[in-house]
Order: C-alpha cells, then structure tokens, then sequence
C-alpha cells in the first residue's frame, strides 16, 4: 500500500507540472481560440533564460521573478507581432505559425545556449520525509505547492478582479466586449503573456528534477500537457488542473504496475484519453458549445 | 465551367506532365532521388488535403498510415516475397482501412481534440512499432537492400529513345510521378463530383450541410478513409525508395510536416500542393547550406515558415488564385 501511494505522490508533483503548462495552453486556447504548439518551447526558453541570470550571478529569487517578467513581455510581443497578424486567417495558418515558432525557438536556444547540457538549481531543498512509509521529497511538495498556488491565484484573478473578467469577456464574445469598453486585443496579448509566465514556473521546476536539461526540455512535457488539457476540456481551467494530475498518477501507476505496459506507458496513457474523449467529447469538465446555423 | 476553361485546365495538366515526365533528362541522378522524395510528399498532401482542405477535419496523425503503408510494403516484399509495386495499392487499402476505422470513432470529437487525438497517434506510432518487435523488428526496423522484391525498372525500359540510361533513382521517380500523376487526377475528380461539393458543404457549415442531406458521418469517414489510403501509398513508396522501415523515420515531425507542406501549398488548392512538397524536401537542405552552426537551420526553417504564412496565409495556391483570379474572371466571364 506504501509502495501504491509512493507511486501516487511522485504522479501528482510530475502531474503537478504537466498541469502548470497545460493551464497555459488552456489560457490561450480560451482568449484566442488556439492551440499554441510552441507553448513548450516557450517554457524552455525562459528556462535557459533563468539558467542565464543565475549563470551572471544573480540571486535564485531575483532571477526567477526577473525570468517571469521577461517571458511576460516575450509572451505579449509574440502575440503582438506574429499571432494577430495571422488572426484573422484559417485555423490551420495560426497552428502553422505556432509550428514555425517552435522550431524556431528549439533552434534558438540550441545556437544561443551551443546545444549543451546545463544544470538548474532546485529552489527547495533536498531533504526527504517518511511519512508512514512513504517517502516525500521537500522537491515534490515543492512543486504541488507552486502548481496549487498558481492556479488559485490565477482563479483569483480571471474570478474576483476587473481585468480578469474583461479577459473573460474578451474571450466569450469580443464583439460585445469591445462594445462595452473593453480593449479586446489587449486582453489577448495579456493572456498569452500570463501563458508565458505560466510555462516559465512550469520549465523552472521541471528543469531541477531532469538532473541536466538542453533544448529538448519541454517537447515530452508539452506532449503530455496537451493529453491532459484535452482531458480535462480545453475550455476548462480546472480541467488542465485535474488532467494534469490524474495523467501524472495514472501514468506513474500504469508504468509501475502493468508489466506490458511498462514501455508503452505514453502510448497506454494517450489511448485511455481517447477512449474517455468518445465517451465525453468535450473532456471531463468541457462545456459543449450549442452552435446556431 | 465553360468549355475553354475545362480546355484551358486540360492544357495546364498536360503542361504539368510534360514536366514530370521529362525533367529527368536534365537532372543528376541525386536529384531524381529528391525529386521522387517530393512525389511521395505531394502524394501525401494530397491525401491530407482532402481530409484537412475540403472537409475541414485537422489531422496531426497522417505519419501513422504512411507508417502502416510503409511496414506493410516492407513485411510482404520481404516475409512473403512480394514484388514491391504491387504492395503499394494493398498498403494504400490498407491504410483506407486503419483510416475508416479510427475516423469513425474520432467522428464525435470536434475540431481541436480531434487534431489533438490524432497528434496522440502519431506521438505513440514510433513506440507502437518498436514494442512489436516480432513483426516490425523493433527499433532496428526491416532492411530491404537484399530483398528480391525490389526490383528495379523492367528490361526493356532502362535505355529509353533518345539515349537515356535510366537509373534506379529515375526508375523511383517515374513510380512515384506516375502514381502521383493518377492520384492527382482522382483529388481532381474528387473535387468536382457531388461528394466532393458536400465535403466542402460539411468544412463550411456543418449544420446547414448536414440540413441539405448530407449525412455526416459516412461521409467523413470516407474522407479520413481515402486521405489515409493517399498516406498509405506515400508511406510504401517511401519504404521503396529508402530500401529500408524503421520506426525513427515515422516520428511526430513527420506528421507535422505534412500539415505544414499543406499550409504552405495552400489548403484546398490541388496542383500548388507540389511547392508544399518541395519546401518540405528543399527548405531543411538550403538552411543547411546556409550554416550548419547547431541550431541555425532550425532557426532559419522556423523563421522561413513564419515569414512564409504571414506574407502567404493562403500558400501557395492562395497566391495564385489571387494572381490568375481577376485576369481569368475578366477574360472569360463564367456564363
């Protein structure tokens, strides 16, 4: 039984993380209806640009929050500069485009930062708990804490303060949104610069559990966040939330505990997600859309 | 259409055979090769094209039926002593086959997750293949170098009129053109018939189509079913030209590429597709050549695609439309 929940609670901080950057992919896909595949690469991006400001010698927190901040305006200025000016095309030319971004990113980083495996220091400490038998890692709790923080001061936000309900209304209906006052494409660029951020927490603590991480970071994280952000329902922010987690246990458990499975985890996990998807179409907690001719 | 319109249209594909049928004359050898490699894309796009461009449907996933026709290529030329072109139509059922069945379930998903159910497929294909060693000979994949089936250009062809020698690599090329060619003119077909018109009616407003009688999920299915048969063909005649399947050449990148050589030659268009194909096989080359510093081509083939949608959002195809559009419609009003 120890054995079972150890296996939960290493699922939950790795699900913890899936569930960081699908919440992102969630927030964009919410405000302008797409599916940004460079989300990773964005990531693992400011992930090597924290490396670098602790590299210059900067304090772990000033060059976290610093991180944040960057990849806050980085996020603005690549909806800024390339996402609405291909807004108004089909779907395919906007996913194309985030395609194009995230090869270009992963080359990016594989020039700037010469391809090489850099190591990023964990912001919790090492120490490990036994708690009736199951051991805890303080890097675990760590991150199930961040990620639970996150999402609720991200709930606060879109749920008690004005611009997180103009973000809201920009997203439902830009139209009346705009009629109302509200500055619609602003409140895109926002969001995908809270996405950024969001993707930066996610490459900050996930690099630390890696051992070594290089350019190719964030491209099996953002394969299971889009899993569990297609779980829970794109729509749905508490879906990314409870995909993220409920993947991270079940694919701890199904590769633990299922001895066919054990090298066919991810393909297990993403058949499961199917299955689920033709019961429930629009994920566990998707709102599905009534649509007038 | 009028009469000269269908001429004039008659004119352009012969135009465009001629091309392909003597282009070789003035190629390296090598360059056949490539250029067979842009026929197995352009078959490929085709394929997704009726899928993505005329019903609407997104797929992430068309590098698992060019997987399943490239291994079923591959296992009958060399576990069941096949000649290596007549696989290719069985691999194409085949991949039909898969297509129909995985469309009919994935039906009940709308746009997004249905994109993202079959970027799940292409993502798990490579580990699929591998953990079934017995059939796919796992990661080190099947060889077909020494396989009888691979068989070449008959006797009689290999010098043609005109002095000609033709190699392997130009063998490949006319395979691949010819097929290409007769699929070309099938998406055409496709295109223009009743079927095609309600594929077209499902993209544009799904209720409204499905309130004029079309009735969806056949026809849906039918679609995934025919774009996989194009990738299954794709994939056989990849499997043909490398003499070699092995599950790294089936990764997600593979899928995405088709999508993106779709975008780039424009979706719903038919004959531009083919500057789609050739971005795929020329665009990695050129940045290569630019600089091969880690990470600099990556950098240029991202910024290249970038530039590429934002000045084109409708590819290639879209360009022409827009160039030949008001020339044509001014010249030869429809009647």
């Amino acid at each position: 039984m120890a054995d079972v929940l150890q296996q939960v609670v290493s699922g939950i901080a790795s699900g913890g993380v899936y569930a960081l950057l699908a919440l992102a992919i969630v927030l964009i896909y919410r405000s302008t209806g797409v599916v940004n595949f460079a989300q990773g690469e964005m990531a693992m991006f400011s992930t090597f640009i924290c490396w670098e400001l602790l590299d210059r010698g900067l304090p772990y927190w000033v060059a976290f929050f610093l991180t944040l901040a960057i990849s806050f305006v980085g996020g603005v200025l690549i909806e800024r500069l390339l996402i609405q000016t291909v807004s108004r095309s089909q779907a395919i030319t906007v996913v194309t485009v985030t395609i194009g971004l995230l090869i270009l990113l992963n080359g990016a980083a594989a020039w700037i930062w010469k391809g090489e495996q850099r190591t990023l220091e964990s912001p919790f400490p090492s120490d490990t708990f036994d708690v009736g038998g199951v051991v805890i890692a303080a890097q675990d709790l760590g991150i199930i804490a961040v990620s639970l923080a996150l999402v609720l001061v991200l709930w606060a936000f879109f749920q008690r303060t004005r611009v997180g309900l103009a973000l809201r209304a920009a997203a439902l209906n830009p139209e009346s949104s705009r009629l109302h006052g509200v500055r619609v494409s602003r409140m895109l660029a926002l969001g995908w610069g809270l996405a950024a951020v969001l993707g930066a927490v996610a490459g900050i603590l996930v690099a630390p559990t890696q051992g070594s991480f290089d350019q190719n970071l964030m491209l099996p994280v953002l394969i299971f966040a889009f899993a569990a952000a297609v779980l829970g329902g794109l729509d749905s922010p508490l879906g990314a939330v409870v995909g993220g987690v409920v993947l991270g246990v079940v694919l701890n458990l199904v590769g633990a505990y299922v001895d066919f499975f054990a090298d066919l985890r991810l393909p297990a996990a993403l058949f499961l997600i199917l299955g689920i998807l033709l019961l429930r179409p629009n994920g566990l907690f998707g709102r599905s859309v009534v649509k007038r001719v | 259409m009028t009469a000269f319109r269908y001429a004039l249209r008659a004119l352009g594909f012969a135009l465009f055979v001629a091309i392909v049928v003597f282009l070789p004359f003035r190629l390296s050898d090598f360059r056949a090769s490539e250029f067979a490699l842009i026929g197995i894309y352009f078959i490929a796009i085709l394929g997704l094209n009726v899928l993505t461009g005329y019903t609407g449907v997104i797929s992430l996933g068309h590098g698992a039926f060019m997987a399943l026709g490239a291994y079923t290529t591959a296992i009958l030329v060399t576990d069941h002593g096949m000649r290596d072109i007549w696989t290719i139509p069985l691999a194409g059922l085949l991949a039909a086959a898969a297509g129909a069945a995985f469309g009919l379930p994935a039906l009940r998903l709308s746009g997004p997750y249905l994109a993202l159910a079959t970027f799940g497929v292409a993502v798990a294909t490579p580990i699929v293949i591998k953990k079934f060693d017995g059939l796919t000979g796992g990661s080190g994949g099947i060889n077909l170098f020494e396989a009888d089936g691979i068989t070449g250009l008959p006797e009689f062809l290999v010098t043609l009129p005109g002095g000609k020698v033709l190699s392997f690599n130009d063998w490949l090329y006319y395979l691949t053109w010819t097929i290409a060619l007769v699929l070309f003119a099938v998406a055409w077909a496709i295109h223009h018939s009743r079927f095609g018109r309600s594929l077209r009616a499902i993209r544009d407003n799904e209720i409204a189509a499905s309130a004029s009688g079309v009735w969806l999920a056949s026809h849906k299915t039918l679609a995934f079913s025919i774009s996989a048969f194009y990738a299954g063909v794709a994939g056989s005649l990849l499997a043909i030209s490398a003499f070699s399947v092995q599950p790294g050449a089936f990764p997600v990148e593979r899928s995405i590429a088709l999508l993106v050589g779709l975008a780039v030659g424009g979706l719903g268009s038919l004959a531009p597709l083919a500057a789609g194909a050739a971005f795929l096989v020329f665009l990695p080359q050129w940045a290569q050549d630019i600089s091969k510093a880690p990470g600099v081509p990556a950098v240029i083939y991202g910024a290249v695609l970038i530039v590429l949608m934002i000045v084109l959002p409708m590819g290639v195809g879209g360009l022409l439309r827009r160039i030949t559009g008001p020339l044509t419609s001014r010249l030869y009003p429809r009647s």
